[in-house]
């Protein structure tokens, strides 16, 4: 006899009611969505800029990892036989991806250009190199560097071994710490936030107990009353995420235009502003539409039980 | 139809409200609700639209089991359902057009059905030119007439009002009474609790009396009783 209640799709102009319920809400706690969307705000300009941070480190990171080689400096003294055999049992340690021949001149040549604007005074070193010939080792993985470096010590006929221990480690380091860093802090704000944000639709709801209890009274579905209090929430959430992008792009944008060429004279490399900064908005879009609508269900859900 | 098997309602303060009700109405009858202050009626109609739930006993309205009824049903249970409250029960923030208005969105009915719909029973209760209003504009008696167009406004077929006419002078009672014999003219099953003597007297229908709980009376076309 009774009509059951299975899901049926909401009309639009049940959701443009709702909508507009929504946006009522807002108005009437001006004080707490003020407060509410300026914490989003805050948290998500936080997480911008440590993903803009962590984001530009992965990428610097990739690119030295690719990098990271283990430069076997071969005796002078060592004969051409020698020489072949330390090629042969370098060849056969562990670990060990590639090995190639660097002549010390190769070697002058790539140091010269590395130096770019700087490089003059070093031509005159071309008549006097004081380079030894070397084997370059590409281990089979950047972790394994270490390994290998240790691994090629041990043998004879070498100068010396090297590898970039410090800048690995100390990168590896950096971009750990700036990650838990983040981690806390974005947890931390987000949580902040979405109290926040629950505790102003919380203010809505009990100031309209009386009138969710008439509404569910007369017949209106859970879901019909909780809309306009998700709504509220996604709202807030949005509203919170506006500045955040557009300071967090812009920004980027300065610093780019600003940083990105002095920066790759040296060994890094800014994440270009496209796509990233698209991408980080929309993380932070999604963040703060999050937030929001946690933060009003989690309200919402114990005041239903009419 | 509406049928009561046993039913008992103990408040969560240990208030013994109902008694071992047993109770059958049938489509399309109008009944009284009579009885003392306090006796149990407005607790009686509470459990017909779920407001209240039995400790005991069941219910069954047009063949749906009360007991069993899934909260997420509820709402279907109460559309059928027109209630003029006790106490009116109006949203405070909404005008009497878009409180009436409320019991046709929650169904989504379109806007043009809901506008001629909504003005036709603000017609019937003679507050056409008092749709704008917010109901704390509106006298008692206004308030009053707001819950009924309401509870009529969806064509429900059960109509069921606790004292309609508790705030209304003599004229308006008699009104309101004119109405509500419409609507069960149409065949719609009405229930109503009251405290008006003369009313019942008058336009002689079911009377169920109802003292500390219990049916002391069930009479097909009875009086009000209590007489001094
Ligand atoms: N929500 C409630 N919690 C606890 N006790 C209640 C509740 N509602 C009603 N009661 C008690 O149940 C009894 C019956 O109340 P009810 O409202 O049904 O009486 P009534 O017949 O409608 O009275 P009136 O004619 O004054 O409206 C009363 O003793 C009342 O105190
Ligand atoms: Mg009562």
């Amino acid at each position: 006899m009774m009509k059951q209640g299975g899901p049926t799709a909401m009309k639009s102009r049940t959701l443009v009611r709702h909508g507009k319920e929504g946006m009522k809400n807002i108005g009437r706690n001006g004080w707490m969505s003020f407060a509410s969307i300026s914490a989003v705000t805050i948290m998500l300009l936080v997480v911008g800029v440590f993903l803009l941070l962590i984001m530009n480190m992965n990428h610097f990171m990739s690119s030295v990892e690719e990098d990271v080689e283990v430069r076997v400096y071969i005796d002078v003294t060592a004969s051409d036989q020698e020489q072949e055999e330390l090629e042969e049992e370098l060849k056969q340690l562990e670990n060990v991806d590639s090995v190639t021949y660097l002549s010390k001149d190769e070697g002058l040549d790539q140091l010269i250009n590395s130096l770019g604007d700087n490089s003059e005074a070093f031509e005159s070193l071309r008549d006097e190199n004081p380079l030894n010939d070397a084997f370059i080792l590409q281990a089979t993985s950047p972790q394994l560097t270490e390994n290998v470096a240790e691994q090629a010590q041990e043998l004879p006929n070498i100068e010396r071994v090297d590898f970039g221990e410090q800048v690995v480690e100390q990168l590896f380091n950096v971009t750990n710490i700036l990650r838990i860093i983040g981690v806390v802090l974005v947890l931390g704000l987000m949580f902040t936030a979405m109290f926040l944000i629950s505790n102003t639709i919380k203010l809505t709801i009990v100031a309209r107990q009386k009138e969710i209890q008439i509404m569910k009274l007369v017949g209106a579905a859970n879901g019909f009353i909780r809309w306009p209090f998700f709504i509220e929430g996604l709202l807030l959430g949005v509203a919170g995420s506006v500045i955040p992008i557009a300071v967090m792009t812009g920004g980027y944008h300065y610093l780019y235009d600003a940083y990105a060429d002095r920066l790759s004279l040296n060994f890094a490399e800014m994440l270009p502003v496209f796509p990233l900064t698209l991408q980080v908005s929309l993380v932070l879009l999604g963040i703060g539409i999050l937030v929001g609508i946690w933060g009003s269900i989690t309200s919402v859900r114990k005041f239903l039980k009419v | 139809m509406i049928e009561m098997n046993n039913v008992t309602k103990t408040y969560k303060n240990g208030v013994n409200a109902l008694n071992n009700i047993d109770i059958l109405i049938e489509k399309g009858e109008f009944v009284y609700v009579v009885g003392p202050s306090g006796a149990g009626k407005s607790t009686f109609i509470k459990m017909i639209y779920r407001e209240e739930k039995p400790s005991d006993g069941s219910i069954t309205i047009h063949g749906t089991d009360l007991t069993t009824l899934k909260e997420k049903h509820v709402p279907h249970l109460r559309r059928k359902i027109g209630v003029v409250f006790q106490d009116f029960k109006l949203l405070p923030r909404l005008s009497v057009f878009e409180n009436v208005a409320f019991a046709l969105e929650v169904i989504e009915e379109s806007r043009d059905v809901i506008r001629k719909r909504v003005m036709e029973v603000l017609d019937i209760v003679k507050l056409k030119n008092k749709a704008r209003f917010l109901p704390d504009e509106l006298s008692g008696g206004e308030q009053q007439r707001v819950s009924i167009a309401r509870a009529i406004v969806n064509y429900p077929r059960v109509v069921i009002a606790d004292e309609p006419t508790g705030n209304l002078d003599p004229d308006t009672s008699w009104e309101i009474m004119e109405i509500l014999e419409n609507i069960n003219r149409n065949g719609t099953t009405i229930l109503m609790a009251t405290h008006n003597r003369e009313i019942v007297n008058a336009i002689k229908k079911r009377v169920i009396a109802i003292e500390a709980g219990r049916i002391v009376r069930d009479e097909t076309r009875g009086t009000y009783g209590y007489e001094k």
